[in-house]
């Protein structure tokens, strides 16, 4: 034994083994039972978008880093796959391949790496690269292809999801409701939608996945969707011929996806659990009042953008409590 | 054609009354500054090294302005003539200032004094000093993450990567002593710089017995006291080990640089660098 | 079983406590022994010998003749060799004595230390005597912060003390001292916390003990079944419970202000089992503090052992009759993992501090490389002390004191939950045991200048 290669340094020594790459790991994991049942109602088409996303997300990561940035890679701690898989939940099937490529470059190039990398973006770059995307290609990005179609891809025939008929509820289109998706199609994802965002039952899995492992804590999630819940619950209460039933408002749309796995990014919510409450009860706010009001059918990912911005002021606010003051 | 005619009143008038509004203000809200202040401000060197023990070269010019002579202040980083042009602003004589050079009291070089354990923390200096001695047995030595080469703002010194340690390139040096704050053991000394141009200086800082000193480095100084016998000019002293060598007395003989069993005399020859 | 535990942050580490169920052995005595005269918080001791002089097992050799000192007995008997510098844990010399054991004469013992084993339960000294004797035993606390005990004894005025917790929650992965010597000297221990009681004039006392020590909290049940007035904690097994703060929180509820509060503001003094040990030893016995259960353990070492050595041996030799270094080892600390400090000189020697040595593998102790920080907030739910260290470590960078001090960075208690929860393997705190000493220096200043 040589002596003289023994390390020195200041306590602590050991480490609790927490890493980046394995809270990705565990984020990619949550997220695969959504991806199953992508692939049974959407078929080849949820795998084609999936993959190019992911693949164009980790291509613009390595190319930023190497001739942007020139720094080490940072592909391994894998939040660039976790970008893309995110992306590639946030659209419907059938978008054509250039837009899912040119969505990855805006949601790594302008979400993160002009912010300098992982750690120091504001907002959550899947979402920067789905807005970014909504706003280029609207007919595109609001067209959803009706579940069951295995093989189709662009071609697929579309149909309204469940927020259309939300909206055509509030602003008075005559909208047919015994065509809105049951509870239990909703809940096990036979409805219009999103790639990632049709199945309750499997973001609601991922979510325990992403508890039980400790990765986030319960409060984004929980104060998001008890926010949707009490509006939708006092405004159906109200008035239950113009509003949805309450369970509808939490299964339909990106809710739950977004608050599971979108509104819970480390960088971009707050640092304490005060705050961490306080910015899911005002993205569940915005997110009913787009949804009712706004013009675009869902308002998921306006509402977490908008409250992104709000994060450092909110970590301002609501401080750690010291000790001394418990 | 009365669209022209009205844009350009319009575009006249705005333009007019911006411009008595900036007359007014010039006027009333002026804040007199003395002008020898900026003309000082350009004299100096610019560094904003904060060697004087002002926050910056400005602060220095309106502190000397203020008190409308250089006694008691002084810019290491000026020159003799720069100092006597800002005495000159100041309607003063130029009080002389003795140039320095800063020089590293340590020598303990990746050959001289091996590495005993590989540093693990923040690799700066001020933080690795938390930590306790650096990577070698000596608690007194350069560490080498260079908090004194990011303190210079002149370039003079680096972090040499085969010796390990901090090297002060005494051309490029102005003595502003930025370096010497900086560093957390304090092992960086001013000296002057006057002709001839050649300085003497213990290139060590270990103050323990000879034995333990030498057991971690081979250059360190064991206060064997052989220099100071040899000096004919009473200008090395040894108190706690380590020899000191007084610059005031100091006549560049070199007697005590082949005297020194452990080679821990350095001298530097501004000729040769 | 209810157990109890802390409010704010702390984390779960791995245990890692090999030694759990070995016994405490005896090492050999040492044929030289050194003495560093500052192995405890103050001002360092006197020495009262001189070379040649000879001395007795248990003979003062140095005096802390200021209020916040503590004597240093000889822990041989054999002849002072030298008073000259040693090495000590930060890589500097500091003074020692050094003794030298007489071989050919048997072992003599100071003639007024009780070496019998028999338990001396009754004690019929005054409060005043007993913290007299607890003074020149050298006593100071054994958890690792040294800090003399008999001036925790004498609160200051104006605090009323009501309770004594006794710290047996050995929180520190791989150490198992505490947990041995609580198993091996429980009687001792529970009439030592008599002692303290009476000295302390407090009526009611608690063991705290964590979950993975459950043959402790069950041997102290048994033993305190008839007795109200001394209870035992069991405690969540949960780092940093040790420190003094949060084992007062978690316990009685209690929270102790800032600095320079301490906890007899909240009528609380805590001392460690050992401590409390040796207490008994000095009061009932007369035996100064000349020897400690030292756990010497690591993943790879052969024989991870609880040794009672005399302080003064060298670790190298401590290290020796645990079966030597293994090839893999990375880092040796003395201390535990969490708040241990590197050696790099096997020559220093065991002091009244020394609770563990701990042989880390290369795989387990080498640092990873610092990544971005990606703000997930576990350094902020780690904090035991609700600060938010990313800040702190931030201000510390950019040598913003100002912030720093805002941000209470003098009330870390350095127990770094924050670094080994970080999943970027920043470190953390070292920027703020590093802003930490230079606001230190800048309130000093300020208050010089008041």
């Amino acid at each position: 034994m040589d002596l003289n290669k023994l390390s020195i340094s200041t306590a602590p020594h050991i480490h609790r083994n927490t890493y980046v790459r394995k809270s990705m790991a565990i984020v990619v994991i949550a997220l695969l039972p959504a991806f199953a049942v992508a692939v049974w109602q959407f078929g080849v088409s949820a795998v084609i978008v999936t993959a190019v996303s992911v693949c164009s997300c980790v291509l613009f990561e390595w190319l930023g880093c190497k001739y942007l940035l020139k720094k080490p890679c940072t592909l391994g701690d894998g939040s660039a796959i976790v970008t893309g898989l995110l992306l590639a939940f946030n659209l419907p099937s059938s978008m054509p391949l250039y837009q899912i490529v040119t969505g990855a470059a805006v949601a790594i190039g302008l979400g993160k790496l002009v912010f300098g990398g992982i750690g120091n973006n504001p907002f959550n770059p899947a979402l920067v690269g789905r807005v970014f995307m909504l706003v280029s290609f609207p007919t595109r990005m609001t067209s959803w292809p009706a579940v069951g179609q295995m093989l189709a891809y662009t071609d697929a025939t579309t149909c309204a999801t469940p927020l259309y008929y939300v909206k055509g509820m509030v602003q008075g289109y005559g909208v047919n409701m015994s065509d809105l998706p049951t509870f239990w199609d909703m809940f096990w994802g036979r409805m219009p939608g999103c790639i990632g965002e049709i199945s309750a039952i499997a973001l609601i899995a991922g979510l325990v996945i992403l508890l039980v492992t400790r990765t986030i804590t319960w409060h984004i999630p929980v104060s998001i969707l008890a926010t949707v819940a009490v509006i939708a619950t006092a405004l159906h209460f109200a008035s239950p011929d113009l509003f949805i039933a309450p369970q509808y408002h939490l299964m339909c749309g990106g809710l739950l996806l977004g608050s599971c796995f979108m509104a819970t990014d480390y960088t971009t919510s707050p640092m304490t659990h005060k705050g961490m409450v306080i910015y899911g009860i005002c993205i569940g706010f915005i997110t009913m009042v787009i949804r009712l009001f706004g013009s675009y059918p869902e308002g998921m990912s306006f509402a977490i953008l908008i409250m992104n911005a709000f994060v450092p002021l909110i970590n301002r606010g609501c401080r750690s409590r010291h000790f001394s003051k418990i | 054609m009365s669209v022209i005619w009205i844009s350009l009143i319009i575009l006249a008038g705005v333009g007019l009354v911006t411009s008595v509004v900036l007359f007014v203000v010039s006027k009333f809200f002026v804040v007199e500054q003395d002008p020898r202040i900026g003309q000082i401000e350009k004299l100096l060197p610019g560094a904003n090294c904060g060697g004087c023990g002002f926050p910056g070269c400005s602060a220095f010019a309106a502190a000397a302005v203020e008190k409308g002579s250089l006694q008691g202040m002084a810019c290491n980083a000026c020159s003799s003539e720069k100092l006597s042009a800002i005495a000159a602003v100041l309607g003063k004589e130029a009080v002389p200032v003795e140039p320095k050079v800063a020089v590293l009291r340590c020598n303990g070089t990746c050959s001289n004094r091996p590495a005993v354990a590989v540093y693990q923390g923040v690799r700066r200096c001020s933080v690795a000093n938390i930590a306790g001695a650096g990577e070698s047995m000596c608690s007194y030595g350069c560490f080498g993450f260079g908090d004194c080469a990011a303190a210079c703002k002149f370039g003079a010194v680096t972090i040499c990567p085969e010796t390990g340690i901090a090297t002060i390139d005494p051309c490029k040096c102005t003595g502003c002593g930025a370096c010497a704050t900086a560093c957390p053991r304090g092992i960086i000394s001013l000296m002057p710089k006057t002709k001839p141009d050649k300085r003497y200086w213990v290139a060590c800082s270990n103050k323990e017995k000879g034995a333990i000193a030498k057991r971690s480095c081979a250059v360190a100084c064991i206060g064997c006291g052989k220099c100071e016998k040899v000096c004919s000019f009473g200008a090395i002293s040894v108190t706690d080990n380590l020899a000191l060598i007084d610059p005031a007395k100091c006549f560049q003989c070199g007697k005590c640089l082949d005297e020194c069993p452990t080679k821990a005399i350095q001298r530097y020859d501004i000729q040769n660098v | 079983m209810i157990f109890k535990t802390f409010r704010k942050g702390g984390i779960e580490v791995p245990d890692n406590k090999m030694t759990k169920d070995r016994q405490i052995e005896p090492v050999q005595i040492p044929d030289i022994a050194v003495f560093p005269l500052s192995q405890h918080i103050g001002a360092p001791a006197v020495p009262c010998v001189q070379p040649g002089d000879k001395v007795l097992v248990g003979t003062l050799i140095a005096k802390g003749e200021s209020f916040m000192s503590a004597n240093i007995h000889s822990s041989i008997c054999g002849t002072v060799k030298k008073i000259d510098k040693a090495p000590c844990l930060n890589g500097a010399y500091a003074p020692a004595i050094y003794i030298e054991r007489d071989k050919e004469r048997e072992e003599e013992w100071e003639p007024a230390i009780d070496r019998s084993e028999t338990l001396a339960d009754e004690c019929s000294l005054s409060p005043q005597e007993i913290i007299g004797k607890i003074k020149d035993a050298g006593i100071v606390g054994l958890g690792g912060a040294c800090f003399p005990t008999h001036v925790k004894m004498m609160p200051p005025k104006g605090a009323e003390l009501d309770s004594l917790i006794v710290n047996g929650v050995e929180c520190e992965p791989y150490l198992t001292a505490d947990h041995s010597l609580m198993l091996a000297h429980s009687a001792e221990i529970i009439a030592g916390i008599r002692i303290m009681m009476k000295a302390l004039g407090v009526s009611k006392s608690y063991i705290g003990i964590e979950a993975n020590k459950p043959d402790a909290i069950a041997l102290f049940r048994k033993e305190l079944k008839s007795c109200k007035n001394i209870k035992v904690v069991p405690l969540k097994k949960k780092y940093p419970q040790g420190g003094e703060k949060q084992l007062i929180d978690a316990v009685l509820h209690r929270r102790v202000p800032n600095p320079p509060a301490i906890p007899a503001n909240v009528g609380v003094v805590v001392e460690n089992v050992a401590t409390v040990y040796a207490i008994y030893q000095a009061v009932q016995k007369n035996r100064p503090l000349i020897d400690r259960v030292v756990t010497v353990t690591g993943n790879s070492v052969a024989r991870p052992s609880n040794f009672i050595s005399r302080l003064g041996i060298s670790v190298n030799l401590l290290i020796e009759n645990a079966g030597g270094i293994p090839e893999d080892t990375g880092k040796i600390l003395h201390g535990g993992p969490m708040m241990g400090k590197p050696m790099r000189n096997l020559e220093i020697p065991m002091t009244k501090g020394t609770s563990g040595i701990v042989l880390l593998p290369e795989t387990v102790s080498t640092r990873q490389p610092e990544q971005n920080c990606i703000r997930c907030a576990m350094c902020v739910e780690a904090c035991p002390m609700g600060l938010e260290p990313y800040l702190l470590a931030q201000a510390a960078a950019d040598s913003d004191w100002e912030t720093a001090e805002k941000e209470g960075i003098m009330t870390c208690i350095e127990c770094g939950c924050c670094q080994s929860t970080c999943p970027s393997f920043r470190p953390l705190l070292d920027w703020v045991r590093y802003s930490k000493n230079k606001v230190g220096g800048i309130i000093r200043q300020r208050n010089i200048k008041k």
